[in-house]
């Protein structure tokens, strides 16, 4: 309630949403009630109006998890759910890095086979160089920023449109990585540490303590944001709100540590359990790239960007080093998926980033609700879309249909989603609300 | 905003600008000069080059020769932020906003307030934006929150005012800025554009309506084809002089120019302005 009375509104008429409560709702109950009954509605007005953020790919996870754990009763077993996360792992990041190209309204194609390029590089300099394992990663992640500030560089310098270029990088990685490993080739990868990316657990308490992180530093960072803004006499998220998201994410953190820390081994020797690694180094990307795009001058400039080039370019912003820094971003998040695929593999071959790397990633993106318009997504799309095609990949790989009809129904996804991107910007567009 | 100069001397000084697009001459040799202390009201026909001008003083276009003079110094504008960083503010004719962020974000867009952890400073900038379009008599915006796309016209117009005025500049040059408002709106903007060269800005309005240059403005400077067509005091001209500037390019009776300084700019460049007429 106080949030929207004390909401130094620029309107000195009642206009503020939701303040006229209809009738219908129950008015006599506790104080917090209607700004949570606000913020339903204002929802749904949003997705009414076009707006429909992350609902279709929520809605789409729900559906297929339904539907795959009614027709295949191995889809919900524990090692299959840990299975989820690992596979879908390398496609999320390189996600996360296109939606930096996404929000400029351009695309990267060779993404997929960038993190095959830096792949190989790691895998070469581990095992034929005796190179550390952290020399070997850091090699990797170079290569990738290397790559983004060639493409980058083509794009926004020199203004070849990034289709073009991107697809042109395609082929040539292609070959690239054909050339480091040789047709045929496998190197294989020993190193400890980079096998543990992919294929090593936290210890449960690790799990726990990663859970108590996440929920308090969520809840903390909510209420902090909300107090300044009340603080400062501005509308501010109500408590309740607030108290609503962070018990929403503590239920379904708590239910996912504790579906990972169930026992995975089929035999008594070994035992398989805890939080795959691979989910705190997401967790940390997802972190700091929301706050690059959301708490800093930089993200709001590449916003800017992507939603109008010349207003960024008056506003004293320079363009080209934005869109240039997001190509690096990308490329240098596709060495990192590279290499998270290179782990679970323990080995790169000469597709490594090929077939349906790249198709999935910018599935992962469009279906999490970026726009292939520009101006518009965020990272946490990339990670809800990378579970859908996760999703999909492993619930049809158990149901046993073939690599074909998978490609087919991951392509028809991302058909779909591009049309709702399409679709609800037509409606967005009638609705004023883009 | 202590640091104005001396009411009536110039600010921004233009001289000999001039700019093509490929073969197509749109400035031809611009003298113009925005005193501080007063709002100076640059008139023209559609494709007179004023807008041209205007971005070539922001520095989104760069002119091909000319001297370009802020304070009496040369400068080199050539860049959008050189121009802000001299104190320039400019509301483009071509609305300068991004529709996917919203008004706040635009009224800040390249200059936000940081705090902790290089992160925005939400709060302070949105409570600053909140007072700039108080003043502004803004009533019908429903959030400082909403999207730009979802704005009228007449309201992305006030957010482009009121991004333009948020900062301590020395110069705000408004293009066409009444076009799409409504009466109260217009009479308010006006009413700032006052303001502010009474607190001692260089103002510089882009106008068709007559009516308003002749309300507000105190210089009257006419483009006709790429030319300074005259350079008047706005006290010693009246409409149908000022019309008669727009549309055929001819400077008023000599007896109505203001002094003697201005009245050889204004006869030189009507001089040229009847040669290209005749060349035509
Ligand atoms: N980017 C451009 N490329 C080519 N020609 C241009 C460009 N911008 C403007 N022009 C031309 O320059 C001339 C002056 O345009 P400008 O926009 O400065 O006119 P204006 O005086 O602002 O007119 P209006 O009152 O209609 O706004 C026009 O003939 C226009 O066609
Ligand atoms: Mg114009």
């Amino acid at each position: 309630m106080s949030a929207t009375e004390v909401a130094p509104n620029l309107s000195k008429e009642p206009a503020a949403p939701g303040t006229p409560a209809p009738a219908g709702t129950e008015s006599t109950v506790q104080v917090e009630s209607p700004s949570l009954v606000d913020y339903g509605r204002e929802y749904i007005s949003k997705v009414r109006g076009g707006d429909m953020g992350a609902l279709p790919a929520i809605l789409g996870l729900l559906v297929l998890c339904v539907a795959f754990a009614i027709l295949r009763s191995r889809f919900v077993s524990a090692i299959n759910f840990a299975n989820l996360f690992t596979q879908g792992a390398a496609v999320t990041v390189i996600a996360m890095g296109l939606v930096f190209v996404l929000l400029l309204g351009e695309i990267d194609l060779s993404a997929g086979f960038a993190s095959g390029v830096c792949a190989a590089v790691m895998a070469t300099l581990t095992a034929e160089h005796g190179q550390p394992w952290w020399v070997s990663i850091l090699a990797g992640l170079g290569t990738g920023v290397v790559i983004g500030l060639v493409l980058g560089f083509l794009v926004a310098r020199v203004g070849i449109p990034s289709f073009v270029v991107t697809l042109a990088a395609f082929l040539a990685f292609q070959g690239t990585v054909l050339l480091i490993i040789g047709n045929g080739g496998n190197i294989s990868i020993r190193d400890e540490t980079i096998v543990a990316i992919s294929n090593k657990n936290l210890p449960t308490y690790g799990g726990w303590i990663l859970f108590a992180v996440v929920v308090l530093g969520f809840g903390a960072s909510q209420l902090m944001r909300s107090a300044t803004r009340r603080r400062g006499g501005l509308q501010a998220d109500p408590f309740s709100v607030i108290a609503v998201r962070t018990g929403a994410l503590a239920v379904l953190a708590g239910l996912a540590v504790y579906a990972l820390n169930l026992q995975r081994s089929r035999t008594a020797i070994v035992s398989l359990k805890g939080v795959p690694i691979v989910i705190p180094i997401i967790l940390v990307l997802v972190v700091v790239g929301t706050y690059v795009l959301n708490r800093t001058s930089y993200g709001r400039h590449i916003y800017a960007v992507g939603g109008n080039a010349e207003a960024a370019r008056r506003a004293g912003i320079n363009v080209v080093r934005i869109r240039i820094s997001c190509f690096v971003i990308c490329s240098a998040m596709a060495a990192v998926g590279g290499i998270i695929a290179a782990s679970r593999a323990t080995s790169v071959d000469p597709n490594a980033g090929g077939s349906n790397t790249l198709l999935y990633a910018v599935g992962a993106a469009v279906i999490g609700g970026t726009s292939l318009f520009g101006g518009k997504g965020r990272i946490i799309d990339a990670v809800l879309g990378g579970a859908v095609v996760a999703v999909i990949d492993n619930g049809m790989g158990l149901m046993g249909y073939s690599a074909g009809t998978k490609f087919i129904v991951t392509g028809c996804v991302l058909a779909v989603a591009a049309s709702v991107d399409a679709l609800s910007r037509k409606r967005a567009a009638s609705t004023g609300r883009i | 905003m202590s640091d104005h100069p001396p009411p009536g001397t110039p600010v921004l000084e233009l001289r000999g600008v001039h700019k093509s697009f490929g073969p197509v001459e749109v400035l031809n040799g611009i003298d113009f000069a925005a005193n501080a202390g007063e709002v100076t009201a640059l008139v023209g026909d559609n494709g007179a080059g004023k807008s041209t001008l205007v971005k070539c003083i922001g520095g989104i276009y760069s002119m091909d020769s000319g001297a370009y003079l802020f304070k009496g110094q040369p400068v080199s504008v050539h860049l959008p932020k050189d121009a802000a960083a001299l104190g320039i503010e400019i509301v483009y004719q071509d609305l300068a906003l991004a529709d996917n962020l919203d008004i706040v974000q635009n009224m800040f867009l390249g200059r936000e307030k940081r705090g902790r952890f290089a992160a925005l400073d939400e709060a302070s900038m949105e409570k600053e934006a909140a007072k700039t379009l108080a003043g502004l008599s803004v009533r019908t915006v429903k959030s400082l929150r909403q999207r730009v796309a979802s704005l009228s016209g007449g309201q992305r117009q006030t957010v482009a005012i009121a991004k333009a005025v948020l900062w301590n500049s020395t110069v705000v040059i408004l293009d066409e800025p009444t076009a799409a408002l409504g009466v109260a709106q217009t009479e308010q903007v006006l009413q700032l554009v006052r303001t502010l060269a009474d607190q001692g800005l260089a103002v510089v309005l882009i106008s068709h309506n007559m009516r308003d240059v002749i309300q507000v403005s105190d210089r009257i400077c006419a483009l006709y084809l790429g030319r300074v067509a005259a350079d008047v005091r706005t006290a010693d001209v009246t409409v149908s002089d000022v019309i008669q500037m727009i549309t055929t390019g001819a400077p008023p009776d000599k007896k109505t120019v203001a002094n003697g300084a201005e009245g050889d700019t204004v006869a030189a460049s009507g001089a040229v302005a009847a040669t290209s007429g005749g060349s035509a």
